[in-house]
């Protein structure tokens, strides 16, 4: 296969936001667009989400976009951008239409309609109770979208490299020219030349030790744009789900309350009643995850340990269950032998989705400070990206709403600029970058492990940097980091074979996670009040005085560097956050 | 508890042929055999290579024959194996390194039936209309994740590589009885092709492979019902 490639357009990562993103740049006739991604398309991580997309299509009840925006902006305890969240609110209806006009199969209404359930934190009028807002199929929404999404680039002919991992992304003079990246079948170094690229690739869950995240995610463009400069936009904010499957961590749907079923802890209590007394076990994620925690320590935990909280669905209908839930279901009998028809599943809450990352503008251009100076030719949309839809907290289906929206403006803005630039000119020696990264590590003589640094990374982020934080745990993080990023240089590899290294590509993207964990917890650690998932027991309040803008952290020699940019305000002032 | 994993490995830069490697390692019955090699891979042996993501059966990375049959490693828990557990690449595909397969066929089979909506009516402002009734027919094959499974626990796959297999034909199904879709007839000429549809000989391996439940057998007969009414 030849190893220099040219297109105008290159969109990096194969889930919901880069099929979206590639399938509205192929749209414009004469622009060129390929997809890269480190897996095959369909093994991407957005076929995991399970509950539903959030839109207003009223298909159950009323229902108006001006709720789902004021729902998202007090979800994301008002650090949500007010235009994104509009624009979003309006835009995700007819992205779910347009789902499904290309075949998504949604559960239906008995009126045909999409059907849609309740989900936390939306609701009717500002608040007043829970609305079904949740376009669903099944529990395998997620699943569906990514599977229409890679049928129609079957039908559109979309090229794909897959199995390549993207090392570099090509600045020069400002302006990106495309990417670097490493074919695992051959363990060739390939460039990409391009107009616009577009970085689509997803979170970095594999940071903690307890997370629904697929092994996949590492937070690869996360790392290495920041190496180039790029600032991070609110890595502290980081989100717990509250219902992952007990130890392992696998997702179980917030659905599973939408229909009904209920949180207890050890005394059978339905605790979230205490916590949020209008809506209950359907409060947004983070409060559910600290009361979670709250319970636990209080002693109300469940088991020997007193370490988990039950999903108690046994008074739903079996037969419900098994037609809204069946992927749930499943997951508990498998995983912890337990019928969540017959009895309660035992679970804890699992690090899920960074609501921070890649800043963009609201058309999804990557800019460099809080002044919204873009990147000319580089994009970002989907989970990598922060444009900030979610603000300090994301609300259940908004990720796959953000996908959608974000990913098909990603694909049509890159091929306005591709179709109005010329390439620009690659720099000398331009996968020395990358080459030199792979060498260090194959030649690497250490004896560390990367899966022994890994696990002490993950480890440690969990008990230092989840769901509550301290200065305390954070100061004592910020130390571990550095040791952990000594004991990188210190890992080398078993295999020295060129095909399928799957060990050294593990290797790079432990580099990346760890980058990741430092934006996290260097963000957290400056950022003295708690907001949404953010949650800082010496500094217990939101602080709007202080605090009510974004964070953004550069990389500084072998140190940080912290600066702000403004929230974009609008109908909505800041007001206290409860449920 | 104390197992023996034995796995067949193969380096295609050193090794002329495959061979079995054995590991005695320590684990927990709960382990799913993806911790196993994970185990392996972390603490033994940092060259032994497998495809793997989301490590709870949705993304189709895992398929690989183990104890003999087709299933997805991190979808199978150690305490239902026992203390012997042989694992091998999935069958009928090119060995590329260890268990991973060249999985390049097999997206061209599923390619080719074209496994995609078409409508060509001018969309509707909103929604298709579709009874609940009507969604449930092909509720099952939309639950495929393209992890191979079954295509590679057909006989007939085995002795004829250019046989669409299952999984085509699955993924076939799932719009031939879509109430909303037009694109039956040219899906129908690719699956009464020579190497289609009419080359199963309903083994049944394929539904007992399917980490998705899909009662894929009796897919393929209803795909070939259908076939025969519309020819009648």
């Amino acid at each position: 296969m030849a190893r220099a490639h040219k297109y105008d357009v290159i969109v990096v990562g194969a889930g919901g936001a880069g099929m979206m993103a590639a399938r509205y740049a192929a749209q414009n006739p004469g622009v060129s667009v390929a997809v890269i991604s480190k897996l095959y398309p369909t093994r991407s991580h957005t076929g995991a989400a399970q509950g539903g997309v959030g839109a207003a299509l009223g298909n159950v009840s009323e229902d108006h976009p001006e709720w789902h925006a004021f729902d998202t902006i007090k979800g994301g305890d008002y650090l949500t951008d007010q235009d994104v969240a509009e624009v979003f609110a309006h835009e995700v209806i007819e992205a779910v239409y347009e789902l499904e006009h290309m075949g998504l199969p949604f559960s239906r209404t008995p009126e045909g309609r999409i059907a849609q359930r309740k989900f936390g934190g939306h609701t009717r009028e500002f608040g007043k109770s829970a609305v079904e807002r949740a376009c669903y199929a099944a529990d395998r929404t997620g699943h569906m979208i990514l599977q229409t999404l890679y049928q129609q680039s079957i039908k559109d002919n979309v090229i794909f490299f897959n199995e390549f991992h993207v090392l570099d992304v090509i600045l020069e003079d400002g302006v990106a020219r495309g990417v670097i990246a490493y074919e695992l079948a051959t363990g060739e170094l390939h460039t990409f030349h391009a107009k616009a690229t577009i970085i689509a690739t997803g979170g970095n869950g594999r940071m903690f030790k307890v997370t629904s995240n697929a092994h996949a995610l590492t937070g690869d463009l996360m790392s290495i744009l920041w190496r180039r400069g790029i600032p991070m936009e609110d890595p502290e904010f980081y989100q717990f789900h509250p219902t992952g499957l007990y130890k392992i961590g696998v997702l179980l749907t917030e659905g599973a309350r939408g229909e009904g079923g209920i949180l207890r802890n050890a005394d059978g209590e339905r605790f979230m009643e205490r916590y949020a007394p209008t809506i209950k076990d359907l409060a947004p994620r983070d409060m559910v995850s600290r009361a979670m925690y709250l319970e636990i320590r209080e002693g109300r935990g469940v088991g020997p340990d007193k370490d988990y909280i039950l999903l108690d669905l046994t008074h739903i209908d079996a037969a419900i269950i098994e037609e809204r839930l069946p992927d749930i279901t499943e997951f508990a009998r498998i995983y912890l032998g337990v019928d969540p028809i017959h009895e309660p599943v035992p679970v804890q809450a699992t690090a899920h989705y960074a609501m921070g990352g890649v800043p963009t503008t609201i058309d999804t251009n990557v800019i460099t400070d809080g002044k919204d100076t873009i990147v000319p030719g580089l994009y970002a949309a989907g989970e990598v990206a922060c444009v900030s839809l979610h603000g300090a907290n994301r609300l259940g289906t908004n990720s796959l709403g953000d996908l959608i929206v974000f990913g098909r403006r990603a694909g049509v803005e890159a091929a306005k600029y591709a179709a109005s630039n010329d390439y620009g000119q690659l720099p000398a020696a331009e996968q020395d970058r990358a080459r030199e990264e792979l060498e260090r590590i194959r030649a690497a003589s250490g004896k560390e492990r990367a899966s022994h640094v890994r696990k002490h990374l993950q480890d440690t982020m969990m008990d230092n940097a989840s769901v509550f934080r301290t200065s305390e745990t954070l100061s004592s993080q910020i130390e571990i980091l550095r040791e952990i990023q000594e004991r990188f240089l210190e890992v080398s590899v078993e295999d020295t074979g060129s095909q399928f290294n799957t060990e050294l590509m593990e290797a790079v993207e432990l580099g990346y996670l760890i980058d990741n964990a430092v934006q996290l917890v260097h963000a957290a650690h400056h950022r003295r009040e708690s907001r949404g998932a953010h949650s800082r027991e010496d500094y217990k309040e939101r602080d709007d005085e202080a605090w009510l803008h974004h964070t953004l952290i550069y990389q500084d020699g072998n140190g940080v560097r912290l600066d702000t940019k403004p929230v974009t305000l609008g109908k909505y002032e800041p007001k206290p956050r409860v449920y | 508890m104390r197992i023996n994993v034995k796995i067949k490995r193969f380096d295609p830069e050193a090794d002329r042929r495959p061979y079995w490697a054995e590991y005695p390692l320590d684990v927990r019955p709960t382990d799913r055999v993806l911790d196993v090699l994970n185990q392996i891979k972390w603490e033994v042996d940092g060259s032994l290579s497998y495809r793997r993501s989301c490590a709870h059966g949705i993304c189709g990375s895992d398929a690989m024959l183990i104890n003999g049959v087709n299933r997805l490693a991190c979808k199978l828990l150690v305490r239902d194996l026992g203390e012997i557990i042989a694992i091998e690449p999935i069958r009928g595909l090119t060995v590329l390194k260890d268990l991973i397969v060249d999985m390049e066929p097999f997206f061209d089979a599923y390619k080719a039936v074209l496994p995609y909506f078409v409508n060509d009516e001018p969309d509707p402002p909103r929604e298709r209309l579709q009874s609940p009734e009507d969604r449930e027919i092909f509720d099952d094959t939309t639950k495929c994740i393209l992890c191979a499974a079954c295509t590679t626990s057909c006989p007939v796959f085995w002795t004829n590589e250019r046989y669409l297999g299952p999984a085509a034909i699955v993924n076939a199904h799932r719009f031939i009885f879509d109430s909303r879709d037009q694109g039956t007839e040219a899906r129908m000429q690719v699956l009464n092709q020579a190497n289609g549809l009419w080359r199963c000989r309903t083994a049944y391996n394929c539904t007992e492979a399917c980490p998705r439940d899909i009662p894929v057998t009796r897919a393929i007969e209803e795909v070939k019902r259908e076939l025969l009414w519309r020819r009648a």
